[in-house]
């Protein structure tokens, strides 16, 4: 048995990123597409770590930087999860296409 | 405190009371609004007392050479370092003197209104609109240069619109108003010019450096320069009399005079006769080393529209029947003499000056008493019209003693005011212009002949009058004015004028020339001859007269068609010449381009603004496509 390349966690973590990117375009629960965007960071998250593993194995950059992704993420999923909540309260409904009152 | 430094109040004085009776006053206390204004106009009245007595006589120089003294001076607009708009305050002769004048007819009209205008719905109002005038013709007589003079000159200019629209529910005062305000506005154009080239030419717009930049020898260097042939100081001069000419009433842009007399009568007496329509005159007076200049032909153009002037207001006056007209328009032919004296003197005759000046400072008052007494008229007749009016000499005692008083001080019959600064006017007029003399000497005649017509049918003839709601003269608030006025227009020719108020500062002597007067005198008495034998009983002889030289009449009395050739030029000529073309532009290209640029935003934003779907999914797909637009971009560009 090889040892896993650096090609197929690539290949993971762009499946990831697409199957997100399928999730964000397709789904119309908010909740859900939030989800998707999760699994979109966490690709970015795999590719940082996966570089730093295989090109440049002394240092940590890579680490660090998914590090901050996660606490980003986390902040970011708070505040979308409030902003859900205002919108559930005012629509009672998370469809996003049950919010367009902002269009032209 | 120094009486000069008191002198910065004068004209704060009646603007602390137009922003208190216009702002506050209005509201909440109307009905004593006339007298506030009245005390503020008193006090302004005994300060200006104090600073002319304090000028000419009190801190007289020892060698009784009268100066200019700026009391304040502070710089505002700063261009380069020799040229700078200021606010000043100047004390000089003329200033003095024109203060005076100012706040005491001010202080009369302000009283005589309290009475006048008394019950008018927007009593407030109006005293807040004399006291706007009031501080604006205050602050023109005070400029120290030529920035601040024009500030205040449309100052005064508003506000003289703002009285005549008074009743602005009439549609004749509403036109008056506008037809008085684009004139003059018209006329400012020019003076405006002719500020910014005298101000470029000498170096300064304060009137102090002007003078000397201009009339040092150094300063003639600066004259060469010249346009068209004609040197440039001549034309800035003409362009600056050309405003004074308007706000004076000077031919040709005296149309608006005798219309702006549709505001109320104490409106005609304080600005269209003693104080706004001599501001040109002023303004003359004020740049007249300058104007006097060798090789500046200005000061000709001054004579002979002030003679010209003088001559065909005189003309019209005699055959108008509203007898506001009649004073109008012979305002116009008294400033036109004030402007001819100004116009004859030279280098070596400056007696014109004086002259004018004495006859600007009688003409305030008896002017200004003929307008108030003609006011009691109105109010007791309730009509403007002479042909309505006679034998009114019992019921208006009083009125009809001071209205004497005002003609034959306007006649130039010794030894009322008129006749002493006339006299002196003819004078200056006799030693370097002898043209201009003899058209004077016709003038005066005229004038006494119609201002005695007016009189005559006023107070005499047979007709039966009977007044309709006739309550007694005028209460004591319009009688006080008329006989303060009447008494001023009696004793004020015995003011030794020369001595006070010359070109150079300089006392002269006095002198009169008793044979010299006997020809103005006998014009006058021959003028009075002739109206009183036409008009102090009824007869048929004004109407043999009037149809025997019938088309003279009949051009005089349609104001020699002047209106209409405005009207004409302005609709047909102006209107079709310059006015539809340029509408054309303005609607066609103008508009047109705008209006093109607006449509075309209006088509792109409709077509594009459905990507603003608000379905955000359809935003991140735009999102991601853009990203990967961007990345094959970037790999087509490096790879």
């Amino acid at each position: 048995m090889s040892p896993i390349s650096l090609n197929h966690i690539l290949f993971i973590s762009t499946a990831l990123f697409f199957i997100g990117m399928y999730g964000l375009f397709t789904r119309r629960n908010m909740i859900t597409m939030l989800m998707a965007i999760e699994l979109i960071l966490n690709s970015v998250n795999i590719n940082f770590v996966a570089f730093n593993k295989y090109l440049w194995p002394g240092n940590l950059d890579g680490v660090f930087f998914s590090i901050f992704i996660i606490a980003i993420a986390a902040a970011e999923a708070a505040v979308a999860i409030a902003i859900i909540i205002n919108i559930y309260r005012n629509h009672n409904s998370i469809d996003v296409a049950d919010t367009e009152e902002m269009k032209y | 405190m120094n009486a000069f430094d008191l002198s910065i109040w004068i004209p704060i004085l009646p603007f602390a009371g137009f922003l208190l009776i216009g702002l506050i006053g209005k509201k909440y206390f109307p009905s004593i609004s006339g007298w506030l204004a009245t005390l503020f106009m008193g006090v302004a009245a005994a300060l200006s007392i104090y600073v002319a007595i304090d000028y000419f006589f009190l801190s007289a120089p020892s060698d009784g050479h009268y100066i200019a003294q700026e009391i304040i001076n502070i710089p505002w607009l700063q261009f380069t370092d020799s040229l700078s708009i200021n606010m000043g305050v100047m004390l000089d002769p003329i200033s003095v003197m024109m203060l005076v004048v100012v706040t005491f007819v001010s202080l009369m009209v302000h009283l005589y209104s309290t009475g006048y205008m008394h019950g008018e719905k927007r009593y407030a109002t109006f005293f807040a609109y004399l006291q706007l005038f009031t501080f604006s013709m205050l602050g023109l007589v005070l400029s120290s240069n030529l920035f601040q003079i024009y500030i205040f000159w449309e100052l005064v200019g508003v506000s003289s619109f703002l009285l005549i629209g008074f009743y602005f529910d009439k549609p004749s005062a509403v036109a008056a108003s506008k037809k008085a305000f684009i004139v003059t506005r018209f006329a400012d154009l020019f003076f405006l010019i002719g500020i910014l080239i005298v101000g470029v030419t000498g170096d300064s717009f304060d009137f102090n450096t002007i003078i000397i930049n201009l009339t040092s020898p150094e300063g003639a260097g600066k004259l060469s320069a010249t346009f068209l042939g004609v040197s440039i100081i001549t034309w800035a001069l003409t362009l600056i009399f050309i405003g004074g000419a308007g706000k004076s009433a000077m031919f040709p842009l005296h149309i608006w005079l005798p219309d702006a007399m549709e505001g109320p009568t104490p409106v005609s007496a304080l600005i269209h006769a003693a104080t706004m329509v001599v501001a040109g005159v002023y303004l003359v007076a004020r740049l007249f080393p300058v104007f006097i200049l060798t090789g500046s032909g200005a000061i000709e153009i001054v004579a002979y529209i002030g003679i010209f002037s003088a001559l065909f207001a005189a003309v019209i006056a005699c055959t108008q029947t509203d007898i506001k007209r009649v004073l109008a328009y012979s305002t116009m032919s008294q400033i036109g003499y004030m402007m001819f004296a100004l116009g004859v003197s030279n280098m070596h005759h400056t007696d014109g000056f004086t002259a004018s000046m004495f006859h600007l400072f009688t003409h305030a008052f008896f002017k200004s008493l003929l307008f108030l007494g003609a006011g009691v008229v109105i109010h007791a007749v309730h009509s403007n019209d002479m042909r309505d009016m006679g034998a009114l000499r019992k019921y208006l005692p009083v009125t009809h003693l001071t209205f004497l008083i005002g003609c034959l001080a306007i006649a130039g019959v010794p030894p009322f005011a008129g006749f002493f600064s006339k006299e002196s006017i003819l004078h200056a007029a006799y030693a370097t212009h002898p043209d201009i003399f003899y058209l004077a000497l016709i003038t005066s005649g005229l004038t006494a002949f119609y201002m005695f017509r007016l009189y005559f049918s006023i107070f005499w003839g047979q007709k039966e009058i009977h007044l309709h709601h006739f309550h007694g003269e005028a209460g004591w608030s319009m009688k006080l004015p008329l006989i303060m006025l009447g008494t001023l227009s009696v004793i004020t020719g015995f003011v030794p004028f020369a001595e006070y108020i010359t070109a150079d500062g300089i006392p002269h002597l006095a002198e009169t020339d008793i044979m010299f007067s006997i020809a103005p005198v006998l014009m006058g008495l021959t003028g009075i001859g002739i109206a009183m034998i036409m008009y102090k009983s009824a007869n048929a002889l004004p109407d043999r007269v009037a149809s025997a030289g019938k088309s003279v009449y009949r051009w005089a009395y349609h104001k020699f068609y002047i209106d209409e050739l405005y009207i004409f030029i302005t609709k047909k000529v102006i209107f079709n010449l310059i006015g539809r073309p340029a509408a054309w532009i303005d609607r066609t290209i103008v508009d047109g381009t705008m209006n093109l640029i607006a449509l075309m935003t209006t088509e792109i934003s409709d077509s594009v603004k459905g990507m603003q779907s608000g379905k955000v999914q359809g935003y991140a797909m735009y999102f991601f496509a853009g990203v990967i637009g961007l990345g094959l971009l970037c790999l087509y560009i490096w790879l």
